[in-house]
């Protein structure tokens, strides 16, 4: 069990890592959906810890509200590609005192 | 557990390859090895349910959605190299690697090692189950979730949509517009010159030559025109030369209009 939940750590510090280090908006996306996939991986391995459903339901709302975010963020993505002509996010700075 | 040993050690260097990745595309791989490889580790852990819907709303749905926009966007598009923040890499390093020694730390030493198993729980069934709990116990949220998606769908739209700023005109428009400029300006309605054709060059680089032998640049494309291909501004000799030779007296008395005589003679004896 406990190296279940490493591997979910460890999978959602190299995620966080990601979004801090990567510049472009695309793949700082890619590592936040990879930390919501770690926690799921923590969720269905504390389910059947626990011997009960609940984790498994929370992990498959946790994927439908992934799902609606990827939807969001990437058409954010491209409407801010179409202004600026760039992905990185330290290009879009309009907002920049 | 053997498959969590073969798969632990590639869901971490897949997930280490989306940090060091120069190229977007093979983040985004690297990034899909670690989604099947959860979704087998679901399979392993008893949730069938959760093994499909990972295969296929994340590794179909979110990586395609994933892999269309970096298409989009361009794929050979390469991040800058160059630290905004001086020291930030090195610096997150350590924050990193510091979160994963508490978290591990932390919640290593809360989890307990006693393991019920979902035996009982997945007793009719693991899909059987889910949807048990899904429409008793977390049937309102559900019912958000779904209102979450119709938002997500015409945010979606919204902000993808993108506003027609110049009506494109019609053919009818353009037709009444060239009928116009002819009565009111004298400009030609019909189509226009066509670039000449010379034996020496290829025909759309050539301007089309008038009556008095004046080529007439409108005759090449605009585009050639601006590029300054176009053949009287790359090599004015070219044209001078073929210029020459075509009002060359002894050219027009000997060559060309008598061998079309001796053809048509030829021809004629021929039938």
């Amino acid at each position: 069990m406990t190296e279940y939940i490493t591997l979910s750590l460890i999978l959602f510090s190299i995620g966080a890592v990601g979004v801090l280090v990567r510049r472009n908006a695309i793949i700082v996306f890619m590592c936040v959906e990879l930390m919501l996939n770690s926690t799921n991986l923590a969720f269905v391995s504390f389910a059947r810890q626990h011997g009960n459903l609940d984790g498994q339901a929370a992990a498959f709302f946790v994927m439908v509200v992934a799902a609606a975010e990827v939807v969001i963020g990437l058409a954010i993505i491209v409407s801010i590609y179409r202004t600026r002509r760039s992905t990185s996010v330290d290009e879009a700075n309009l907002l920049q005192a | 557990m053997i498959t969590f040993w073969i798969l632990a050690p590639l869901m971490v260097v897949a997930a280490l390859g989306l940090i060091f990745a120069r190229k977007a595309v093979h983040a985004a791989l690297c990034l899909a090895v670690v989604m099947i490889s959860l979704a087998v580790l679901y399979a392993a852990q008893d949730a069938t349910f959760l093994f499909a819907v990972q295969i296929i709303v994340y590794t179909g749905a979110i990586m395609m959605l994933f892999l269309f926009v970096l298409m989009l966007v361009g794929v050979e598009s390469r991040e800058s190299v160059v630290e905004v923040i001086k020291g930030q890499r090195l610096a997150s390093a350590i924050v990193g690697l510091a979160f994963a020694l508490l978290l591990t730390l932390g919640i290593g030493q809360a989890v307990s090692t006693s393991v019920v198993g979902l035996d009982v729980a997945n007793q009719y069934g693991n899909v059987y189950g889910i949807a048990e709990l899904l429409f008793s116990d977390y049937v309102v949220a559900f019912q958000f979730t779904a209102a979450l998606m119709i938002v997500a769908v015409l945010g979606a739209m919204v902000l993808a949509h993108k506003e027609i700023l110049i009506v494109p005109k019609t053919q009818k428009v353009r037709s009444e517009e060239r009928i116009r400029d002819f009565a009111e300006q004298g400009k030609h309605p019909g189509v226009g010159a066509t670039p000449g054709v010379y034996a020496r060059h290829n025909a759309v680089d050539m301007p089309a030559l008038l009556p008095d032998g004046t080529p007439l640049e409108d005759s090449v494309s605009a585009v050639i025109r601006n590029r300054q291909q176009s053949l009287p501004t790359r090599g004015r000799h070219d044209v001078a030369d073929t210029l020459s030779q075509i009002e060359d007296p002894d050219l027009d008395s000997t060559s060309a209009p008598q061998i079309g005589v001796d053809q048509g003679s030829d021809e004629q004896e021929d039938a």
